[in-house]
C-alpha cells in the first residue's frame, strides 16, 4: 500500500484547527449542530450567520473549498428528498413558475437543505482537519466506552484493506464477464461477499492472536 | 441512506440519542458473552466487512439503486449483540469521517439501522428457524426472512419518529406508503443477497455462522472406523 496513511477525507495541514485537541473539536461540532438544528427555520439571517461562521472556519484551516465541496455529494439523496417536499406536503398552496407548491413544504425544504448542508460541511471540516487516530483519542477522552473505541480503531485501520479486497474481487468478477449489479449475478456476488466475510473474520482471529502474543490485556493505548 | 441533521427536530434527536445509548450499552454487555476477549478485533473486522458490504449496490426501480443495510446479515453471521455494536460503529465512522448521516441524527440512525433493523432481523430469523426444519440447510432461508422483515421495520420506525418530530407537514399515510413501498423493494434485494451470502458461508465455514450454532450443536460426532480389510494382518 503506497498510498498515504491518513483517511481519504483528511487534509494535511498545520492550522490552529488542525492542532486543536480532537475532543474539543468533537464537542464543538455536536454543540454547534444542536444549536443549528434547534434554530427555527424562519430565522433566515441566523442561518446566513452560521454559514459565514463555517466559511470563516474552513478558510482559516487552509483546506481548499473545492476539497470540501467535492465531498458534499453525500448530501445529494436528501437534496432530492427536499425538492420533493413542496409537492407532497399539505397546507396552503402557492404558485411558483406555474407549479402549485405547498407553502409549509417549501419552508420545510428550505429548513432541511439549510440544516443538512451546514451539518455536512461542519462534519467534513472536522474530518478534514483531524487524523483518525486523534479522533479516536478524542472519543476516548470523552469517555466513549473503551470497546467502542477499540472496534472503531480496528475499523479505521482495516477499512482500506477490506474495501480494497472487495474491490479486487469485484474487478476479478467483472474481468470474467460478470456484472455485479445485475440481479442475474446476485448468487455470484453473494458468494464473493460471503468469502469476504470469512476472510474478514479470520483476519480478526489472526489479529487477536497477534495481539495476545504482544501482551494484549483488553485495554488499548492509542 | 442515513438521516441528516435537521430532518427531525432537536427533542426527537436527543430522545433517539438516549435510546441509542441504552441499546448500545446492552449490546456491549451482550457482545462480551458472544465473543469474550476477542470482541474488539473480531467486531472491528466484522464492522469493516459490513461497511464494505454496504458498497454493494443493486438496482431498485426507475434507474435508482439501493444498497445493502446488513442488519440481519450481521446478526445471523456474528450474533445480535455484536451486530448492534458493528452497525453502530459503522454509523459512527460514517458520520464522523464521511459526513454520511448527521452528527445530531447519529442517535436516530443508530436506533433505526442498528437497533431496529438488527433486533427485528434477528427475531425474524429466530421465528423462521423455529418453523423450518432444524437443519443446516434452513439457516439461509431463515436469514433471508429476517432480512425481509428488517428493512420495512426500519422504514416503519422511521415513519413513527417522523410523526413525533418531523419538520414538514407531510400526510403520514402518504409517507408510510412511500417508505414502505420503497423499502419493500430494497428489502427484496436485501433478502436475496442476505440469503445467498449466509448460504455461501454456511457451505464453507458453518462454524463461523452464529445463527447456525444451535443447529450444529445438535449434530453428533460420528466416528466411522474402516472395516478390517480381509487378509490384513494385525
Amino acid at each position: 500500500m503506497g498510498a498515504g496513511h491518513g483517511h481519504r477525507l483528511h487534509y494535511h495541514g498545520h492550522s490552529r484547527l488542525h492542532r486543536a485537541p480532537a475532543h474539543l473539536k468533537l464537542v464543538a461540532l455536536v454543540g454547534f449542530m444542536l444549536v443549528v438544528v434547534a434554530t427555527p427555520r424562519e430565522l433566515y439571517p441566523v442561518f446566513g450567520g452560521y454559514a459565514l461562521l463555517l466559511v470563516a472556519v474552513i478558510a482559516s484551516t487552509g483546506v481548499p473549498f473545492g476539497y470540501i465541496g467535492k465531498r458534499m455529494v453525500v448530501e445529494v439523496p436528501f437534496v432530492l428528498f427536499a425538492v420533493l417536499m413542496p409537492f407532497v406536503a399539505t397546507g396552503p398552496r402557492t404558485e411558483v413558475l406555474g407549479l402549485s407548491l405547498s407553502e409549509p413544504g417549501l419552508l420545510a425544504a428550505w429548513g432541511l437543505l439549510a440544516k443538512a448542508t451546514i451539518g455536512v460541511a461542519a462534519s467534513l471540516t472536522l474530518a478534514a482537519t483531524t487524523e483518525p487516530l486523534d479522533l479516536l483519542r478524542g472519543l476516548q477522552r470523552l469517555r466513549v466506552p473503551d470497546l467502542i473505541v477499540q472496534i472503531m480503531a480496528f475499523m479505521v485501520r482495516y477499512l482500506d484493506v477490506v474495501t480494497a479486497e472487495m474491490g479486487r474481487m469485484l474487478t476479478g468478477m467483472r474481468s470474467r464477464g460478470c456484472d455485479p449489479r445485475s440481479p442475474r449475478h446476485w448468487p455470484l456476488l453473494a458468494r464473493s461477499v460471503g468469502a469476504l466475510f470469512i476472510r474478514s473474520y479470520e483476519r480478526g482471529e489472526r489479529v487477536h492472536l497477534a495481539m495476545l502474543s504482544r501482551g494484549y490485556d483488553g485495554t488499548f493505548r492509542l | 441512506m442515513h438521516v441528516p441533521d435537521g430532518f427531525l427536530d432537536a427533542p426527537t434527536s436527543l430522545a433517539t440519542g438516549a435510546v441509542a445509548v441504552a441499546g448500545v450499552a446492552i449490546a456491549l454487555r451482550g457482545a462480551r458473552r458472544e465473543l469474550d476477549d476477542r470482541t474488539a478485533p473480531i467486531a472491528g473486522l466484522v464492522a469493516t466487512f459490513v461497511f464494505a458490504g454496504q458498497m454493494v449496490n443493486f438496482p431498485v426501480a426507475g434507474g435508482t439503486s439501493g444498497h445493502l443495510l446488513g442488519g440481519a446479515l450481521a446478526a445471523v453471521l456474528a450474533g445480535p449483540f455484536t451486530a448492534v455494536l458493528c452497525l453502530s460503529v459503522v454509523l459512527l465512522v460514517q458520520a464522523l469521517l464521511m459526513a454520511d448521516g448527521g452528527i445530531t441524527a447519529l442517535g436516530t440512525n443508530v436506533t433505526l439501522l442498528a437497533l431496529v433493523a438488527v433486533v427485528v432481523g434477528w427475531l425474524g430469523f429466530r421465528a423462521a428457524q423455529t418453523v423450518l426444519p432444524k437443519r443446516l440447510a434452513s439457516v439461509p432461508p431463515a436469514a433471508a426472512f429476517g432480512a425481509l422483515v428488517s428493512v420495512p421495520a426500519a422504514a416503519v420506525a422511521f415513519t413513527g419518529l417522523y410523526a413525533l418530530g418531523g419538520t414538514a407537514p407531510i400526510p403520514l399515510d402518504t409517507l408510510l406508503t412511500a417508505m414502505l413501498g420503497w423499502h419493500t423493494l430494497i428489502g427484496i434485494g436485501e433478502t436475496v443477497i442476505t440469503g445467498f451470502v449466509v448460504g455461501g458461508v454456511v457451505a464453507v465455514r458453518p462454524d463461523l455462522v452464529y445463527g447456525a450454532r444451535r443447529v450444529l450443536a445438535t449434530r453428533e460426532l460420528e466416528i466411522r472406523t474402516p472395516q478390517d480389510p480381509a487378509g490384513a494382518t494385525s
